[in-house]
């Protein structure tokens, strides 16, 4: 199934080679994207060249001045600071929304039964409250009634998700689509009020692009035509 | 211009070299936030970061001491194939990224780990604890030690201890009273470089001990943590790192010399 940016790709390349004889790179964007996006995004567009980071990590690089096209972020502070600074071009788009689950080891060694008081006393890991996955796990306890102690507040969603998957935490909040990926080796539970507090997804084409068609291509089949298969991996509709 | 032997183009590589390694440190210097420093420092996850790090780093240290000297000792004095095999092994964890060296100990030592299974079924659990933390230093720091020992003891003093040896000496005796002295100089300079390298590990730590402030969030850990949040307190504690490490460096240096 040929996406739209790998026909705009397509199109701009044949044009390209057709035209003026210059290389068949097209115009493929750069893309910085949030981490979590990491094993999705290469299946859609596999002209696109892609770097994987946290989406602060991938401002900062913007900031200086790292040549991209398209900047897609895992938050909307994130989003919206990039936008203040004059990084974008045009308006971020929501294309995808991210809700908070339980995750414990595929046998659930600790008996954990949901987001509630068997969380007590077991090695739970979650992100600290410095990193969107943290925070909103925090909200989330706090609106619960439930108390969380964990034994350890990971730099990263990743490294929660790799303490459970190992067993060597009992439980961990991640995100649902980190919990999609490792579904052999960890159980997901819904975490009450997860899904009305999500994290979002934002989109936009940087300013001064070296690509913009492709950056514009690739905004709008994330928004569009690939929407279903970032459900597929998890994702929620935008809001 | 001193030295006979010192060809004229050697100082544009050195020039080149010395500006690669300490621009990029006058850069940090040069951003740090000077004036609130103290008060930056003063606070109470900066303190409990400083102070988890310094013991870490102090515990690791002593046992990379009480093993790697006589690791060092046995490297440079036995004879065999499996020496050379020996040294190779040791040198690994050395050049090995901080990532599989965590995941190595993890899978090791970790709850479901070849080791860590039976010492769960007793009781001992290391993930998540200062404990692993000093682990995993270890594991990173010790080969600094044996190299930089070995590579002295190889070269120093096998007549001297041979003659103590004639005179009747027992073999530890010898060790304590001629090998020990003899190679003060690499033994202190060795420590130094182990503690430094436990002072800045952060891949191992991470991955197989975890993050909680005060029980195995490290200096590192916490830099890395804060530099998206609060970078002036993260430059605040990079200030911190990089003067301990020149510190322990600069002081191994000195007493290295005066030593030898």
């Amino acid at each position: 199934m040929a996406t739209i940016g790998q026909r705009v790709g397509a199109l701009v390349a044949v044009a390209a080679l057709a035209g003026c004889g210059q290389p068949a790179q097209g115009d493929a964007p750069v893309v910085f994207a949030a981490s979590s996006l990491s094993t999705v995004l290469p299946h859609l567009d596999d002209t696109a060249r892609f770097s994987f980071d946290g989406s602060t990590g991938l401002l900062d690089q913007l900031r200086s001045g790292a040549r991209a096209d398209v900047f897609v972020s895992a938050d909307h502070d994130t989003m919206l600071a990039a936008a203040e600074e004059g990084l974008l071009d045009g308006e971020p788009v929501m294309v995808a929304t991210n809700r908070l689950v339980l995750v414990v080891p595929a046998d659930n060694p600790a008996s954990v039964t949901g987001f509630d008081g068997s969380l007590a006393d077991t090695r739970l890991v979650v992100c600290a409250p410095e990193v969107p996955c943290g925070s909103g796990a925090r909200r989330l306890a706090e609106a619960a009634g439930v108390r969380l102690d964990p034994v350890s507040e990971e730099l990263k969603v990743t490294d929660v998700l790799g303490k459970v998957a190992s067993g060597e935490a009992d439980a961990g909040i991640v995100y649902a689509t980190d919990a999609a990926l490792a579904s052999d080796a960890v159980t997901a539970m819904e975490i009450p009020g997860a899904a009305a507090d999500p994290n979002t997804y934002w989109a936009g084409v940087v300013a001064q692009a070296p690509h913009p068609e492709g950056a514009e291509a690739f905004v709008a089949a994330l928004a569009g035509p690939w929407q279903a298969d970032l459900r597929a991996a998890g994702f929620g509709p935008p809001r | 211009m001193t030295g006979a032997g010192l060809p004229r183009w050697a100082w544009l590589p050195f020039a080149l070299a010395m500006a690669l390694l300490v621009i990029p440190l006058a850069g940090l210097l040069a951003r740090a936030p000077w004036a609130r420093l103290g008060e930056l420092l003063a606070s109470d996850r900066s303190r409990d970061a400083l102070l988890l790090s310094l013991a870490t780093c102090a515990a690791s240290t002593v046992i990379c001491l009480i093993l790697g000297v006589p690791t060092a000792l046995v490297l440079a004095r036995a004879r065999g194939q499996w020496v050379a095999a020996a040294r190779t092994l040791l040198t690994v964890p050395m050049v090995l990224p901080p990532v599989v060296a965590g995941l190595a100990l993890l899978t090791t030592l970790g709850r479901r780990g070849l080791l860590g299974q039976p010492l769960a079924v007793l009781g001992v659990e290391i993930g998540f604890t200062t404990a692993a933390v000093v682990v995993a230093q270890t594991f990173v720091a010790l080969p600094f030690l044996v190299v930089s020992l070995e590579g002295a003891l190889r070269t120093a003093g096998t007549d001297m201890e041979r003659a103590a040896a004639r005179l009747g000496a027992s073999p530890s005796y010898v060790l304590a009273r001629v090998t020990v002295p003899l190679v003060a100089p690499a033994i202190l300079s060795g420590t130094a470089l182990s503690f430094a390298r436990a002072l800045g590990e952060f891949g191992a730590t991470l991955t197989f001990a975890g993050s909680l402030q005060g029980v195995t969030r490290t200096l590192p850990l916490e830099i890395y943590l804060l530099r998206e949040s609060d970078t002036d307190l993260a430059l605040a504690l990079a200030i911190v790192l990089l003067g301990v490490s020149a510190l322990v460096v600069a002081a191994a240096a000195r007493l290295g010399r005066t030593h030898g």
